[in-house]
C-alpha cells in the first residue's frame, strides 16, 4: 500500500483541479439561475430547432415537414398569407413574431436514426440555443428526443410519430404529440373494415419489428377481434427487409383472407407491391375475396405504390381533401409557396409549431414550465365524452376540427380519417380518398388504457 | 407441400440474384484478383437503369386542361409524355408499361462502359496492391456511387412495374397436378428465373466455346505463360471486367419490378454475394453459382412459420451459420480449388 505524501506543489495542483471540476458545472447553475431557465431568449430574436429526416429512407417525408415549418414561421412573422393564424380558435398569435421576438430556425437531420437524432437536437440546443425542438418522422427517433428534450430542459413538439408508446409508457412532461396513435388508427378502422369485408374474417398480420409496428399490431388485434375476426398469425419482419416474399408466399395458403401489413415507408411500398404481384388481391379465400389493408397512411407511400393501393383501406390524421376553412387556408397557402399539397405529416408539424407559439404567448414566458402549463391548460373539455381525463387545451381552426391536447398524456384527441386508395385518380395527389371522418369520441381511451399504462409524465423540467 | 414448393421458388429467384452477382464478382477475381466491393453498386445501378428508361419513356410536356381543376382551383396541367404524342397513346403506354425489359438495351452500353472505365480508371493501379487495400478503395468506390444515384434520384424508393401483361401470377401448382390455386407465383418472378438462367448460360458458353473464352480461361490458370505466347491479355481481362460489370446490371433491371431499387439496395445484396462466393470456393464459376442457389433457397426456407418457431430469428442468421459450417468443414468452399488467395 503506498502512502499519500502532500508536498505543496502535490496540493496546489489537486486545488487547481478539483477547482476546474468543480467551476465546469457552476459555470452553467449560475447562468441557469440568472436566467430561470435554459436558453432564454435575449435580445430581439428566438430561435426554434426543426429537427426532421433530412438524408436516409424518410428524407422525401422530413423535407414536407420541413417547408411546412417554414411556413408557420414565416406566418409567426407576419409574412405571407397568415395560413391557419386565422382560423386557430385561440387568437393570441398577432403575426408580430412570439412575444414580439422575430423567429428564427436552425434545423437537424435525423436520418430516421435513434443516435443521429439526438446528437442534430443536442448540437441545436447546446450550440444554437432553441427553446423548442419539432418535428420528426419516426417513433424511435421521437421516443430517443424526448426523452433528450425532457433532461435538457426544452419542449418536444413531436411530428409524424404513431407509436402507443410516445404518449404511453415513454411519455416525458416536457413532450406533446398532436399526431394521432396506433390506437386510435385501429379503433377507426375496426368498425369499417367490419362493414366493408364483413364479420366473419381471419386476418394475417406482417410487422414491422420495433416500437411502432408492436404497437400498431396490438391495437388493430384488439379492435379487429373486438368485431369478430380471428387473428391466424402475426410475423415480425426486419425494418428494411427489402424483399417480402418469403413472409408473404405463406400468408395464401394460411386460411385467412385478410392481409394487415404494419410497415411504414419504404417497406410498406415494397411489401404492398409484392403482396399484389403475388396475386393475393386476386384471390379467394373462404369463399371471399382476399383483402389488404394498411393500418398506416401517407401520402408519399401512396404515390410510392403506385397503382397498387387502389382500393386499400387504411387510415390518416388530416388529408388535404378535408372540407373545413382551416384546411382550406393551409392548402392554399402552402400550394401556391410549393406548388403540391400538404402532408399530414407537414400538417401536423405546421400545428404543432403555431400551438407552442400560442401556448408561449398565453404563458407570457419561453420558459418551459410555463408553455407546459399552458398546453395542459385543464379548462377546456370535448363534448359528449365522459371522463375525469377529459380535460386540458381545448382548441379548433388547425385543420382537425376540435381538439384537446389532454392534459393527462400530452395526447391530442381529435376525429381520425378512415382512408381508402382511389380507383380512378384525377392526378398523382388525387390518390387518396376520405371513406369516414371517425368521431373522437370513438376513438378515445382514459390515460391508464393497458396499451399505454407504464409510464409517468414526471415534472417538467426547465433546464434551471 | 405446396408451402415447400413455393418456399423453393422465393428461393429460387432470389437465389438467381445472388448466384447472377457472384458469377460477376468470380470473374473479376479469376481474371484479375481483384475483390470488388463495388459489384453490389454496379447491380444497384444496374436497377437504375430500369428507372431511368422509365423516367426517359415518361417525360411529358404540360397542356392546359380548362375544363378539369387542380388542387387550388386553378385550370389542371395535364402532364402528356411525349411518346404519347409522337406515335400515340396506344403505342405510347404500352412502350412505357415495356420500360424494364427496354431498359436492357440501355444497361447493356452504359454497364460496359462504367465497367471497363472503373477497371482502366481505378482499379489497375491496385493489381500489385494487397487484397485489404483493394477492398478498401472498392469499397469507398461503391459509397461514392451510391451517393451520386442518391443525389438524381433522391433516397425513397422508387416503383417501377413489370410490363402489364406480366403483372399478374401464373397458377404454378396446376401446372404440376395441384389443385387450382395452391400454388401461384408471379410471372415476373418466373422470368427473373428464366432470365438468368439464360444469362449464366451465355457467360459459361461464351467461356467455354469461343477462342476468347478459352484464352481468358488459359489467362485464369497462367496469366504470364499465355502473355509470352503473344497474346495481349490484360485487354481481354479489361473486357472480362466490363461483361462482369454488365452481368450485374441486367441482374439490378430485371429485379427492378421486384424490389423497387433505392440507393442502398446494392449493400444488402453485396454482403450475400460474398458469403455465396466463399461458400462456393473463391475463383470457381460453377460454385459460385450453385452456392447462390443454394443459400437463396436455405433462406427462404428459414422464413418459414413452421422453422423460425422452432428456432426464433433463424431467418436472419442461416446464411452466415451455413457459411461457417462449410468453411469448417470444407476450407475452400463447396467448388474451390487448392492456391487460390493462399499465397
Amino acid at each position: 500500500m503506498s502512502k499519500i505524501i502532500l508536498t505543496r506543489r502535490r496540493l496546489l495542483q489537486a486545488g487547481v483541479a478539483g477547482g476546474v471540476v468543480l467551476a465546469a458545472p457552476m459555470h452553467f447553475i449560475r447562468g441557469a439561475y440568472a436566467a430561470g431557465y435554459l436558453n432564454e431568449p435575449k435580445g430581439s430574436t428566438v430561435k426554434f430547432g426543426f429537427n426532421v429526416p433530412q438524408t436516409g429512407p424518410y428524407a422525401a417525408e422530413g423535407k414536407d415537414e420541413l417547408l411546412a415549418q417554414q411556413l408557420a414561421v414565416e406566418h409567426l412573422n407576419g409574412e405571407g398569407d397568415g395560413g391557419m393564424i386565422n382560423t386557430f380558435s385561440s387568437k393570441h398569435l398577432k403575426g408580430n413574431g412570439v412575444l414580439g421576438k422575430k423567429v428564427e430556425f436552425v434545423t437537424g437531420d435525423t436520418q430516421t436514426k435513434s443516435d443521429a437524432a439526438r446528437a442534430a437536437a443536442r448540437s441545436m440546443i447546446e450550440k444554437d440555443g432553441v427553446v423548442m425542438i419539432n418535428g420528426g418522422s419516426s417513433s424511435g427517433v421521437a421516443v430517443a428526443v424526448q426523452g433528450l428534450c425532457q433532461e435538457a430542459g426544452i419542449i418536444f413538439m413531436a411530428g409524424l410519430t404513431h407509436s402507443n408508446d410516445t404518449t404511453g409508457k415513454d411519455k416525458k412532461a416536457n413532450g406533446f404529440r398532436h399526431f394521432f396513435d396506433a390506437y386510435m388508427s385501429g379503433a377507426a378502422l375496426g368498425p369499417v373494415l367490419a362493414k366493408a369485408y364483413g364479420k366473419d374474417r381471419r386476418f394475417y398480420m406482417l410487422t414491422s419489428d420495433y416500437t411502432w409496428g408492436w404497437t400498431q399490431a396490438a391495437s388493430m388485434q384488439k379492435f379487429l377481434e373486438a368485431e369478430g375476426w380471428q387473428l391466424v398469425k402475426d410475423v415480425r419482419t426486419p425494418v428494411g427487409a427489402g424483399d417480402f416474399s418469403s413472409y408473404i408466399t405463406p400468408v395464401a395458403g394460411s386460411g385467412a383472407d385478410v392481409l394487415i401489413l404494419n410497415h411504414y415507408g419504404g417497406d410498406m411500398i415494397n411489401s404492398l407491391s409484392q403482396s399484389v404481384q403475388f396475386g393475393l388481391r386476386d384471390k379467394m379465400a373462404n369463399g371471399k375475396n382476399f383483402e389488404i389493408v394498411v393500418p398506416l397512411y401517407s401520402e408519399l407511400m401512396a404515390e410510392g405504390a403506385g397503382d397498387n393501393i387502389k382500393g386499400v383501406y387504411g387510415s390518416m390524421n388530416w388529408n388535404w381533401q378535408l372540407d373545413n376553412p382551416a384546411t382550406k387556408a393551409f392548402v392554399k397557402s402552402f400550394g401556391t409557396k410549393y406548388g403540391h399539397p400538404p402532408s399530414n405529416s407537414a400538417q401536423t408539424c405546421y400545428a404543432q409549431v403555431l400551438l407552442y407559439a400560442d401556448a408561449v404567448e398565453r404563458a407570457g414566458t419561453f420558459n418551459p414550465c410555463g408553455v407546459v402549463a399552458a398546453l395542459e391548460d385543464n379548462t377546456g373539455s370535448l363534448e359528449g365524452i365522459d371522463s375525469p381525463a377529459n380535460k386540458g387545451f381545448l382548441f379548433e381552426g388547425l385543420g382537425n376540427g376540435k381538439t384537446l391536447y389532454r392534459a393527462a398524456d400530452h395526447q391530442c384527441f381529435k376525429d381520425v380519417l378512415v382512408m381508402k386508395g382511389k380507383e380512378k385518380p384525377t392526378s398523382k395527389y388525387d390518390n387518396l380518398e376520405i371513406v369516414q371522418t371517425t368521431p373522437v369520441a370513438k376513438v378515445w381511451y382514459e390515460p391508464d388504457n393497458d396499451m399505454f399504462k407504464g409510464g409517468d409524465l414526471g415534472i417538467c423540467n426547465s433546464g434551471a | 407441400m405446396d408451402t415447400i414448393i413455393l418456399q423453393i421458388l422465393n428461393g429460387l429467384d432470389k437465389g438467381s440474384a445472388y448466384a447472377l452477382i457472384a458469377l460477376g464478382l468470380t470473374l473479376i477475381f479469376g481474371t484479375l484478383g481483384v475483390v470488388n466491393f463495388a459489384h453490389g453498386a454496379l447491380f444497384m445501378i444496374g436497377a437504375f437503369c430500369a428507372v431511368t428508361m422509365q423516367k426517359l419513356l415518361n417525360l411529358s410536356f404540360v397542356q392546359i386542361d380548362p375544363t378539369r381543376k387542380d388542387f387550388l382551383g386553378n385550370p389542371l396541367k395535364v402532364q402528356v409524355p411525349y411518346v404519347d404524342s409522337w406515335f400515340g397513346h396506344d403505342i405510347g403506354a404500352v412502350l412505357i408499361s415495356w420500360s424494364v425489359p427496354l431498359a436492357i438495351l440501355l444497361a447493356i452500353p452504359v454497364m460496359l462502359a462504367i465497367g471497363i472505365a472503373m477497371e482502366r480508371g481505378l482499379i489497375k493501379h491496385f493489381y500489385k496492391r494487397p487484397h485489404a487495400d483493394q477492398i478498401l478503395v472498392t469499397f469507398g468506390l461503391a459509397i461514392v456511387l451510391q451517393e451520386i444515384v442518391k443525389y438524381f434520384f433522391g433516397a425513397n424508393p422508387i416503383q417501377t412495374a413489370a410490363p402489364g401483361v406480366f403483372s399478374g401470377s401464373i397458377d404454378f401448382g396446376v401446372l404440376i397436378g395441384f389443385a387450382p390455386n395452391a400454388i401461384t407465383y408471379p410471372y415476373w418472378r418466373m422470368i427473373y428465373f428464366l432470365f438468368s438462367v439464360a444469362i449464366l448460360g451465355g457467360v459459361f458458353a461464351f467461356l467455354r466455346f469461343t477462342t476468347f473464352g478459352m484464352v481468358v480461361r488459359a489467362g485464369m490458370n497462367d496469366r504470364e505463360t499465355v502473355g509470352l505466347l503473344g497474346i495481349n491479355i490484360d485487354r481481354r481481362f479489361t473486357i472480362m471486367f466490363g461483361i462482369a460489370a454488365t452481368v450485374a446490371g441486367m441482374a439490378g433491371v430485371m429485379y427492378a419490378p421486384i424490389l423497387s431499387p433505392s440507393f442502398h439496395m446494392g449493400m444488402d445484396f453485396l454482403v450475400l454475394s460474398f458469403v455465396v462466393v466463399v461458400v462456393g470456393g473463391m475463383g470457381s464459376l460453377p460454385g459460385a453459382v450453385l452456392a447462390g442457389f443454394i443459400l437463396g433457397i436455405l433462406q427462404s426456407f428459414a422464413s418459414m412459420n413452421q422453422i423460425k418457431a422452432l428456432i426464433p430469428g433463424i431467418d436472419q442468421v442461416v446464411i452466415y451459420l451455413v457459411a461457417i459450417i462449410i468453411l469448417l468443414t470444407r476450407p475452400r468452399g463447396l467448388l474451390g480449388r487448392s492456391g487460390v488467395m493462399e499465397d
